[in-house]
């Protein structure tokens, strides 16, 4: 019978070498704040997701150079993403991640913008043994927990840090001394391990914290942390917050008429398109993180932020950026696992050796550690000019002038 | 002078929370109705204004009437489609209407207008007043300035007026004023036009300096909750006094204490005034 069965299946497989006997569609949970205080920038991550599996799946064939295009190994299978929504909540990020594990038996799950639902939703994953690929989330006790099914492609706050720390001492080149410094950050897990980090960093750089201010990202008025700010005058002040929140500092300190030298926010909230569109105006100048650069007209970069645009109407920002990178660095996997089994994938996710011209990140390239963090992960610093961030820092990969003080509204 | 700065800010932020929470009160001194959908009609006040400034190019004075007419007749129909029917089910009913409600309309917006935040051009209320170096937002300063004439004139309305005697006679006794002519559904429907109108306008001036996003009435309807119970369930004048209060003490301890321990201070503050006086400032024991 068994034999009867075995031929019936091979003569199948012979009438249909490609396609009905295919590997079926590998479905990819992914985990975003679809609603909520962060949705805007889930809305626009899940777009680019949803961009990477397209190309991934081969709709885009002007897109060379991303690994596992058309997915050669998976016999026709195509991948399927399948979006849940946490609302910026990690128990939610928890049921969710359970949902798409246990009802639509994801192989591998991806996300989740907020470190602290990521921290939270990765445990369930581990439990259950299906890889998580993490795009964005940069909170340092997201790795090192002993978790063998997370992988995490982005750089993290200490990479960060101290980015920013060699960054402000190259400003003495630019006649522009700092020597004091303000952290003003939201305090979930993402806030208080860049805060964290930079805290070192600046010890270790002999510059002077003069003020380190935590709130709630949820909060309704920020004038009195503006007001202290303005008390203690420091000579840089980098803002680790949200969208929501990067909107209310802006328009309270053009308010209560704030300017510091240098304004550095770290990404989230200043790389949510909504930034520059609501308050760009008012905040030239800001620095800002990035390890998405458009590149020149005609490059692979530039046609993927084509097609992003097309899709959404917004250029391409370094979250969903991220996001995206983190889909195919995870298609690479899955192509050359070549199944849908989360051991199989877990090994090759281990196996990950991407070199920096399969990536459209500035990244040196994708090689995780025994922890699942990519130890090749980087960053540049970029800088809002007109309604445009351009990169400035460092020097030899900088596409415009560095501009300081900061202008602000003038 | 930092503080005097703080105080000041304060007190246009406690403008706004008490022009927004006294609709709040009316509904709950007019009919003992919670509603949890006052938020959203904040939001849906501003995102009013967004339209109007977006589309029609009108200013504040446009957009502040277009609000409120738009959220009076949302409120008119809410009660007649929604709040009357389910007065008279249980209490338990009319909580999860209009939270039900709330949600309704939250994702009716995200599905009409998208996750994105947008804000008002900067310009729209232009400048920042200088006095001795306390700076004041003329955004700020406009909306504090009609929360404040608004909410005393719903205060003297209520109190100084036949309708607003007629309003009172229904929340009173609804049975007694029915036979002094008073139709209760039209003056039930009423307070309702007023509180979302109240609502709309409170909106539409915070969007003046506040970012718009679907979900941004669950922030400021939290705080409107605490107004109404600290400055007592009902009373107009309690709001005023609770959201000023509320507003200054919000800023002072964000500022002596840090920022993520404002809310420990304000709600401690909060429980502390209601064990003393469970109707809150100015409230009747029921």
């Amino acid at each position: 019978m068994g034999r009867l069965l075995g031929s019936g299946l091979l003569a199948l497989a012979v009438a249909f070498p490609s396609g009905a006997m295919a590997q079926g569609n590998i479905k990819v949970g992914v985990l975003l704040p679809l609603s909520g205080n962060a949705a805007s920038a889930g809305q626009q991550s899940k777009a680019g997701v949803e961009l990477a599996v397209e190309i991934v799946n081969g709709k885009h064939p002007g897109i060379e150079g991303m690994p596992a295009t058309g997915l050669p190994n998976l016999n026709g299978g195509r991948l399927e993403p399948v979006f849940a929504d946490h609302q910026g909540n990690p128990s939610t990020g928890q049921s969710q991640a359970l949902r798409l594990i246990q009802q639509d038996k994801v192989a591998a799950l991806l996300g989740a913008y907020q470190s602290s639902v990521t921290f939270a939703a990765t445990a369930v994953a581990e439990r259950y043994g299906i890889p998580w690929v993490v795009g964005d989330s940069v909170a340092a006790n997201i790795t090192g927990r002993g978790f063998r099914f997370v992988f995490r492609v982005t750089p993290v706050a200490r990479d960060f840090a101290y980015s920013y720390v060699d960054f402000l001492r190259d400003l003495k080149d630019h006649g522009m001394a700092v020597r004091t410094l303000a952290i003003v950050y939201e305090n979930t897990d993402y806030g208080t391990s860049i805060a964290d980090a930079l805290r070192t960093a600046i010890r270790e750089a002999g510059l002077q914290l003069t003020a380190d201010i935590s709130y709630s990202a949820n909060t309704t008025d920020v004038s009195s942390q503006v007001l202290q700010l303005k008390d203690r005058k420091p000579d840089a002040v980098v803002f680790v917050s949200y969208t929501a929140d990067t909107i209310l500092y802006m328009k309270t300190m053009k308010q209560l008429d704030y300017r510091p030298k240098v304004v550095i926010g770290d990404d989230s909230g200043f790389s949510d398109p909504a930034f520059i569109k609501n308050v760009g105006a008012i905040a030239q100048g800001a620095m800002n993180r990035s390890a998405w650069d458009i590149g020149k007209p005609g490059s692979v970069t530039a046609k993927i932020n084509d097609l992003f645009k097309a899709k959404t109407g917004f250029d391409l920002d370094d979250t969903s950026a991220r996001n995206m990178q983190a889909m195919f660095a995870l298609a690479d996997a899955i192509n050359r696992a070549g199944s849908a089994s989360a051991d199989a994938i877990q090994a090759a996710l281990a196996a990950t050796d991407l070199q920096a011209d399969q990536l459209m990140m500035g990244y040196r390239g994708v090689k995780f550690d025994a922890t699942g963090q990519n130890t090749l992960a980087a960053t540049y610093l970029i800088q809002l000019q007109g309604d445009r961030y351009v990169a400035v820092w460092p020097a030899r990969s900088a596409t415009a002038g560095l501009q300081l003080p900061y202008k602000g509204w003038q | 002078m930092t503080i005097l700065q703080i105080i000041a800010g304060g007190l246009l932020l406690g403008a706004v929370y008490a022009l927004f929470s006294a609709g709040l009160t009316l509904i709950w001194g007019m009919m003992n109705v919670i509603n949890f959908a006052h938020g959203e009609f904040v939001m849906i006040g501003m995102y009013v204004a967004y339209l109007v400034v977006t589309y029609l190019h009108g200013g504040p004075l446009v957009f502040g009437p277009a609000a409120a007419v738009v959220l009076s007749l949302l409120g008119v129909s809410v009660y007649f489609g929604l709040i009357r029917h389910v007065m008279r089910g249980p209490m338990i009913a009319q909580i999860l209407g209009t939270f039900g409600l709330a949600l309704l309309l939250r994702y009716l917006a995200f599905w009409l207008f998208g996750a994105n935040f947008k804000t008002l051009p900067d310009d729209l209320i232009p400048g920042t007043l200088n006095i001795g170096g306390i700076l004041i937002g003329m955004p700020q300063l406009a909306a504090g300035a009609v929360a404040l004439v608004l909410t005393i004139g719903m205060h003297l309305m209520l109190t100084r007026t036949a309708i607003g005697s007629q309003l009172l006679a229904v929340s009173e006794d609804r049975e007694a004023a029915m036979l002094m002519g008073i139709r209760p559904d039209r003056m039930l429907a009423l307070a309702w036009a007023l509180s979302a109108a109240g609502a709309g306008i409170a909106g539409a001036m915070i969007a003046t300096f506040y970012y718009i996003v679907p979900t941004v009435g669950e922030s400021l309807a939290l705080t409107a909750f605490v107004v109404v119970a600290f400055g007592g369930f009902g009373s107009v004048p309690g709001a005023l006094i609770a959201g000023l209060l509320i507003g200054v003490i919000q800023s002072l301890s964000a500022y002596v204490f840090g920022p993520v321990l404002k809310d420990v201070v304000v709600y401690a503050l909060f429980v502390g005034v209601l064990w003393v006086r469970p109707q809150g400032l100015l409230g009747k024991i029921a």
